[in-house]
C-alpha cells in the first residue's frame, strides 16, 4: 500500500516537473541587450549614474512640489555585499541632496516580502513621504503593494523590478544577458576553439543569474567552444568559496589545464583562481566582477580577465531621479537604462585599490562622495 | 539468541562482516577516483585528497567523543562558521593579529563546550536540542557581528594552514600542512580516546550511564570533557577550512550531519559505548571520496543531492545492521 503511494506520488512529480521548468532564454531580449551594449550612452560624461542609454522621458510635471522633500525608502534588504555598498553609496547622495531633502526615511525588509509589504503600507499611510523609492525583494510579490503605493504618491523602483508600469521610473542596468555577454565574448577571444572551458554559476532558478547563463551559452555556441558540464548547464557553487576551489581543483585533476572560467557572479572568482594556483597551473582567461579581491588578484597575478558589473551606482540614481521627480524635471522612462560599464585592463587601474575591503564592488560611482572612501569600510 | 546461533545463520555475512564496511566502501570509491582522474595516484592526488577530507575528519573524530558517550553534538557547524567569520573579522587583514585572533576562537570553543556540557550535564537538557539550540545561537552570534555578509580578509599567515604544501619532502613528495594539522590532531585525539583512563570511562558513561553513576565515575565530568573536545575539533576545522578558501558566512553548514554520517559508517554506536578513532577517521575520508565521486561524474546538482542522500541511508543502515550481527 505503501509502496504503491510511493509510486503514484514519484510518477506524478515526474510527470509535473516539465510543467515547472521554466525558460529564461528569451532570444529578443538577447539580441536587445546586445544592442544596447554598443549603443552610446546620453547625458553627463564622466557620470553614467546620470546617463541613460535610448527610450523617451517622462514628464514629471504633475508631481511638481515645492521642497526641500521628505524621501523614503523601502529596501529589500542589505543580506550580500552588493547591498551593503548600494545601500552605503545611497545614503551618501542623500547627504550630497542635503538642500532638497529635508527627511530620509528608510526601511529593511530583511529579505522578506511580508515585511517589505507592510514597510510600504505603513509609509504611505504615515504622510511623512513626498516620493516613495522601492528596491523590491520579490518580482510577483511586491507588485500590489506597489501598486497601491502608485495611487497615493510618486514611486520609483530600481534593482529587481514590479510586474506594473505605474512607477514613474524603473532603473536598471541593461541587465543579465548583457553580463553573461561580455564575460563569455572576451573569454571567447582569447581562448582558440576547442579551449577548455568551464562555466561555474551560483544556483539555478534565479532570473538574473539565468539570463547571464542563457547569454553565454549563446556567445559560446556562436564561437564554438564548448563549455566542460555545459551539456547539464555548468556547475553549482552556492556562491560558496570552499565549494568553487574544490571543482574547479577537481577538473583540472581531471581535464589538465584549464584555458578558460565564465562566472555568472564574481563573488568566488578568487577561489576559483586559487585552485589554479594551488595546482601549479597556468591562469585561466576569466571573467569575475567588480569585487575588490578580483580587480586586487588580476593587476598582482596579471591575469587576462574581465570584469562586467551590474553597478552599484544605481542606488545613487534613485535618490537623484526621485529629486528631479518632485522638482518636476523629466526623467528618463519608463525604464531608465543606466549604461553597464565593464572593466578592462586598459581602466583596471582606475578602479583597483588596495585600500578598499575585498568584498567593495568598485563601479559603486562613488569616488567623489562625502566621506570616501572611509564611508565604504576603510579604516582611517 | 545465541552467539552459536547467529554464527550459524550469518556465517558468509560474518566473514564479509569482519571487514569494516567503511573500508571496504573507501577503497572502492578510491579506485572509481583513480579511473576518473588520472594523476590522483600520485603523491599530489593523495595529498589533495587527505587536504580535502583533513576538516570533516577532525570534525567526525571530535564527534566521536560526544557520540560515544551517547550523546549529540549539532554546533560543530555553526561554530566552524563562527571561527572562520570571527577570526577574519578580528584580524581584519592585520598579519600582525592572527595569533590572538587563533587564540581569542579556541577560547570561544572552549566556552561554547563548557556551557554545552553544563547545560547537558547540570540542566539535563537532552544533548540534541542543547546542541541545536546552540548550532540557532552561534550561527546568529556570526551572522549578527559580521552584519549578514563576508567581511574581513584572512592574511597569509593565517591561510597557511589550510593552504600551503611543502614540497620536496623525502618520500611523499609534498606535504600540506593541514595533513600535518589532521596527523597531529587524530594522534592527540587517538591517545586519549584508546590510551587514557578518561577514553575507557566515556564508553563506560555511554554504555550505561547509571551504572557508570554508581560506580564512581564523575559521569558529568566526562560529558563536559566530551563536549570541550568536539568544541576545540570545530574550531580546528574552521582554521583549516578558513585557510583553504577565505571567509565565508556558510562555511560550516552542513558538517554536523556528515560528522554524525561518517561517525556512523566508521562503525560508532549512536546513543553511545562503542567507537574507534581509526574508523572514524576511515568513515570520514568515505565520505569526503564519495563526495568527490559525484563531483567528477558531474550529475547536475539536484540529482548529486538527491544520490548523496540515498548512498548515506544505505550506508548507514547497513553499518548499523552489521553493529547488529556481531552483538
Amino acid at each position: 500500500m505503501l509502496a504503491r503511494l510511493a509510486l503514484a506520488v514519484a510518477a506524478s512529480i515526474l510527470v509535473a516537473a516539465p510543467a515547472f521548468a521554466q525558460s529564461f532564454d528569451d532570444p529578443k531580449e538577447f539580441q536587445h541587450q546586445r544592442d544596447l551594449l554598443k549603443m552610446t550612452p546620453e547625458g553627463p560624461a564622466g557620470k553614467p549614474w546620470e546617463q541613460h542609454l535610448g527610450g523617451g522621458m517622462v514628464d514629471t510635471g504633475k508631481y511638481k512640489k515645492a521642497g526641500p522633500y521628505k524621501v523614503c525608502f523601502s529596501n529589500a534588504g542589505v543580506g550580500n555585499p552588493w547591498r551593503v555598498v548600494g545601500w552605503t553609496t545611497m545614503q551618501a547622495e542623500v547627504d550630497l541632496e542635503k538642500a532638497d531633502i529635508a527627511k530620509f526615511t528608510s526601511a529593511d525588509a530583511e529579505g522578506k516580502d511580508d515585511k517589505q509589504i507592510s514597510d510600504i503600507k505603513d509609509m504611505v499611510a504615515s504622510g511623512n513621504c513626498d516620493i516613495l523609492v522601492v528596491s523590491p525583494n520579490t518580482t510577483a510579490a511586491l507588485t500590489p503593494a506597489v501598486e497601491e503605493a502608485c495611487k497615493k504618491i510618486p514611486v520609483i523602483t530600481f534593482d529587481r523590478g514590479t510586474n506594473s508600469n505605474c512607477p514613474v521610473t524603473h532603473i536598471l542596468p541593461i541587465g543579465g544577458y548583457a553580463f553573461g555577454i561580455v564575460g563569455a565574448e572576451f573569454i571567447a577571444a582569447h581562448v582558440s576553439k576547442g579551449g577548455k572551458v568551464i562555466a561555474l554559476r551560483i544556483l539555478p532558478g534565479v532570473d538574473v543569474l539565468e539570463t547571464r547563463w542563457a547569454a553565454a551559452k549563446h556567445i559560446f555556441e556562436e564561437k564554438g567552444i564548448k563549455v566542460l558540464g555545459g551539456e547539464h548547464n555548468g556547475d553549482f557553487t552556492d556562491g560558496d568559496r570552499a565549494k568553487t576551489k574544490s571543482i574547479v581543483a577537481d577538473y583540472l585533476a581531471k581535464n589538465g589545464q584549464l584555458d578558460g572560467v565564465w562566472m555568472d557572479a564574481g563573488a568566488t572568482a578568487t577561489a576559483a583562481i586559487e585552485a589554479f594556483e594551488d595546482a601549479g597551473m597556468k591562469y585561466p582567461v576569466i571573467n569575475g566582477e567588480d569585487q575588490q579581491d578580483f580587480l586586487q588578484a588580476w593587476k598582482k597575478d596579471k591575469l587576462t580577465a574581465i570584469a562586467p558589473t551590474y553597478p552599484t551606482y544605481q542606488w545613487r540614481t534613485a535618490i537623484i531621479a526621485a529629486v528631479k521627480v518632485l522638482k518636476g524635471e523629466a526623467v528618463p522612462g519608463p525604464i531608465w537604462e543606466l549604461p553597464d560599464p565593464a572593466i578592462t585592463q586598459d581602466n583596471l587601474d582606475k578602479y583597483v585599490s588596495d585600500k578598499l575591503p575585498p568584498l567593495h564592488y568598485a563601479m559603486c560611482g562613488c569616488e567623489g562622495m562625502p566621506g570616501y572612501p572611509e564611508r565604504w569600510g576603510v579604516k582611517k | 539468541m545465541t552467539a552459536i546461533g547467529s554464527a550459524a545463520r550469518f556465517a558468509p555475512v560474518r566473514l564479509l562482516g569482519r571487514i569494516h564496511p567503511s573500508y571496504a566502501a573507501l577503497l572502492v570509491l578510491l579506485i572509481a577516483i583513480a579511473f576518473l582522474t588520472p594523476n590522483f595516484l600520485s603523491p599530489l592526488g593523495v595529498m589533495a585528497f587527505l587536504r580535502r577530507g583533513a576538516s570533516l575528519a577532525i570534525v567526525s573524530v571530535g564527534q566521536l567523543f560526544v557520540l560515544s558517550m551517547g550523546g549529540f553534538d549539532l554546533s560543530v557547524g555553526s561554530l566552524i562558521t563562527l571561527a572562520v567569520m570571527g577570526s577574519a573579522l578580528m584580524i581584519n587583514n592585520d598579519p600582525a593579529l592572527t595569533w590572538h585572533a587563533i587564540a581569542l576562537v579556541y577560547l570561544m570553543g572552549i566556552g561554547s563546550g563548557l556551557f554545552l556540557g553544563l547545560v547537558v550535564s547540570y540542566l539535563k537538557v537532552p544533548s540534541i536540542i542543547a546542541s541545536l539550540g546552540a548550532l540557532l545561537s552561534i550561527k546568529g552570534v556570526a551572522l549578527a557581528w559580521s552584519g549578514g555578509s563576508p567581511q574581513g580578509y584572512l592574511p597569509d599567515n593565517f591561510r597557511q594552514f589550510g593552504r600551503v604544501t611543502y614540497h620536496d619532502v623525502p618520500i611523499i613528495q609534498v606535504l600540506p600542512m593541514s595533513v600535518v594539522v589532521l596527523a597531529v590532531f587524530v594522534a592527540i585525539c587517538a591517545w586519549l580516546f584508546h590510551g587514557t583512563t578518561f577514553g575507557r570511562l566515556a564508553l563506560i558513561v555511554g554504555d550505561n550511564p547509571r551504572a557508570a553513576d554508581l560506580a564512581g565515575v564523575r559521569v558529568r565530568l566526562v560529558r563536559i570533557v566530551g563536549f570541550l573536545v568536539s568544541a576545540v575539533s570545530a574550531v580546528t576545522a574552521g582554521i583549516l577550512l578558513g585557510g583553504f578558501a577565505g571567509p565565508a558566512q556558510d562555511v560550516g553548514d552542513g558538517f554536523e550531519l556528515q560528522a554524525i554520517a561518517a561517525n556512523v559508517l566508521g562503525g560508532t554506536q549512536l546513543l553511545g559505548g562503542r567507537g574507534s578513532v581509526a574508523g572514524v577517521v576511515a568513515g570520514s575520508l568515505t565520505l569526503t571520496a564519495l563526495f568527490t565521486v559525484l563531483n567528477l561524474i558531474g550529475l547536475p546538482k539536484p540529482l548529486r543531492d538527491a544520490v548523496q542522500g540515498g548512498i548515506l541511508i544505505a550506508a548507514v543502515a547497513y553499518s548499523v545492521r552489521r553493529q547488529g550481527w556481531e552483538k
